[in-house]
């Protein structure tokens, strides 16, 4: 593990976040990110050599039910908030004949 | 201002009116309204329209309504389908949620009243309610000084007085840090006791919703009515609920309570030690057992914490896109453009950080490292915890490592303010329950709470002990001016 985050390393993060930075922002947050990642390094001193993960602390059952017709939100209602529509659908930007960003 | 209690007992023997209650919160939170900042909407004349609704329901002798007329505050960040649903964040500015949050039906089949919604850290991120884009919820005790987060505005409610309960919800703290630094009680509940469905989410495993009031008895009473199995909360825990209220005798003597000496020898404030302290005491002057602990690893939980929690809101947080609703940045040059430039110009700095950290803890090649590392120190705690509720059948610990502090002093250092977590984080790491119970004062008259910690579905347990314990005090009936 790297001791210091670049500033390429916060921009790939931000782009994997989907979140456009600014430069002050590349420049805050290489500082920011260092000091937290090394104060969490401090989990390298534990032993968890056989140590099975915790995604969940209570445990989980699988959870089966009838396959029932229920009442659900009208297309009208899902797309209420939509900042852009047409009709009842969602508009974005043309995504096709476009190469990955 | 009555308590839950006193409000429920006065409307069902007819000494108020349910409207009356509702009319009496309104003018309360109108009062205090610019200096606190503990709402984000109220909602007023709905709130009368169904106090009057209520009101003719009790006349006609209706049954089954145990919150009948009760004023309630709830936190922003559980969908209500009338107003708006924030999350204190630009980015939903203008959300209407076209549903009701499991909690807020629950609420409203019992017969209380939402009067208006809360304050908080923007998705509910954060410890000191600095961070919501409405600006920072302020301490009742004083305006100077934060009010604890993420659940501020719902701490702040109850502390100056503007309702008798408010919902909260707690990821790492967030129901008990408030609790602590308003002098209210907070309990979060054991994980999946309350369903988390319509509560926007942050930290899936983590998240959970909890009442906020000024007694324990109230806690009580509101988790009566929060608690128990949804099929629509694929985590919910399918078990009976009890009346809490009616078990709050259990005595004090004979109760084995944990001491974990480790919280209590550095980075503890003096005189939030010394009301820790005095509150162990009055468990030992009543006859219970306090027994020294070990928890060897929850001097990790903080750091694990901000591994798990970040991780699962980075991807919980991929939902707000521009597209599905909430905010859209104009004249996007494509998509990946409309996506990264809304969710830019939409979220606050903490929400960008922890988006940031957890998709770097999840990223390729730091998978292992970070996330799956965490994981694993997860497991450890949830042991420490386990063995420790084979000796003792609670544990007593402080909330916070200090009182209220300045706005603005902490706001500037993440890590500073991600380290006042340090006795919260592992309740929810492991998911058992605990509660924030106020227990004095520090010099300056802030008030300073304890915790009440119990293994996974104990609620009953801890609430009677907290019960007991304001049977023998009266800092809860304290009140700011």
């Amino acid at each position: 593990m790297s001791e210091k985050i670049t500033e390429t390393e916060v921009r790939h993060i931000a782009s994997l976040s989907r979140l456009k930075l600014t430069d002050e922002q590349v420049d805050a947050f290489a500082g920011e990110l260092a000091a937290i990642l090394s104060y969490v390094r401090q989990l390298e001193e534990v032993d968890v050599d056989g140590v099975e993960p915790t995604p969940y602390a209570v445990e989980l059952r699988d959870v089966v039910r009838d396959d029932q017709v229920c009442p659900s939100f009208s297309p009208e209602q899902a797309t209420a908030n939509a900042p852009q529509r047409e009709g009842s659908f969602f508009k974005v930007p043309k995504v096709l004949d476009q190469g990955a960003p | 201002m009555r308590t839950v209690k006193q409000t429920i007992t006065t409307i069902q023997s007819r000494d108020m009116s349910a409207t009356e209650a509702v009319r009496e919160s309104l003018d309360a939170i109108e009062k205090r309204k610019g200096d606190i900042g503990a709402f984000l909407s109220v909602h007023g004349e709905r709130a009368l329209e169904k106090a009057r609704d209520m009101d003719q329901r009790i006349a006609a002798g209706e049954r089954n309504l145990p919150l009948a007329g009760l004023p309630v505050a709830v936190k922003d960040n559980m969908c209500t389908d009338f107003g708006k649903t924030t999350c204190a964040s630009r980015i939903l500015e203008n959300y209407s949620s076209p549903y009701n949050a499991h909690v807020v039906d629950r609420l409203q089949q019992a017969g209380a009243i939402i009067v208006g919604k809360t304050n908080l850290d923007e998705f509910a991120m954060g410890a000191s309610n600095e961070y919501s884009a409405f600006g920072p919820v302020r301490n009742p005790w004083d305006t100077r000084r934060v009010a604890g987060g993420s659940s501020g505005g719902s701490a702040a409610a109850v502390a100056a007085g503007m309702v008798p309960a408010a919902l909260g919800s707690d990821t790492g703290g967030s129901i008990r840090m408030p609790a602590s630094l308003c002098g209210t009680v907070g309990l979060k509940p054991t994980y999946g006791r309350v369903s988390r469905y319509g509560l926007v989410a942050f930290g899936s495993s983590l998240d959970q919703i909890g009442p906020l009031c000024k007694t324990v008895e109230d806690a009580a009473i509101l988790l009566s009515a929060i608690a128990g199995h949804d099929p629509r909360d694929a985590t919910s825990i399918n078990e009976s609920v009890p009346r809490f209220e009616l078990g709050l005798d259990a005595p004090i003597r004979g109760t084995r309570i944990g001491f974990p000496r480790s919280f209590f020898v550095e980075g503890l404030e003096e005189s939030t030690r010394r009301c820790v302290q005095a509150a162990i005491e009055v468990y030992r002057d009543n006859g219970a057992e306090i027994i020294d602990i070990e928890l060897p690893h929850v001097k990790y939980a903080v750091a694990c914490y901000y591994v798990v929690a970040t991780a699962e809101c980075s991807s919980n947080l991929a939902r707000f896109d521009g597209v599905h609703y909430g905010y859209r940045a104009l004249n996007p040059a494509d998509v990946f453009d409309l996506y990264a430039a809304s969710r830019h110009d939409g979220f606050g700095p903490e929400v960008i950080r922890r988006i940031m950290l957890g998709t770097y803890a999840l990223s390729s090649g730091y998978y292992d490292a970070y996330y799956l590392r965490a994981l694993r120190v997860r497991t450890l705690l949830r042991r420490d915890f386990a063995n420790a509720f084979e000796k003792v059948d609670a544990i007593i610990a402080p909330v916070s490592p200090s009182t209220a502090y300045a706005i603005g002093e902490k706001s500037g250092d993440p890590l500073a303010m991600y380290l006042t977590d340090i006795y919260t984080t592992a309740a929810n790491l492991t998911g058992t329950c605990a509660m924030s119970v106020p227990c004095g004062f520090d010099d300056q008259h802030l008030p300073v709470g304890f915790q009440l910690m119990g293994p996974v579905l104990a609620e009953q347990r801890i609430l009677a002990l907290g019960h007991q314990y304001q049977l023998h005090t009266d800092h809860h009936l304290a009140e700011p001016n």
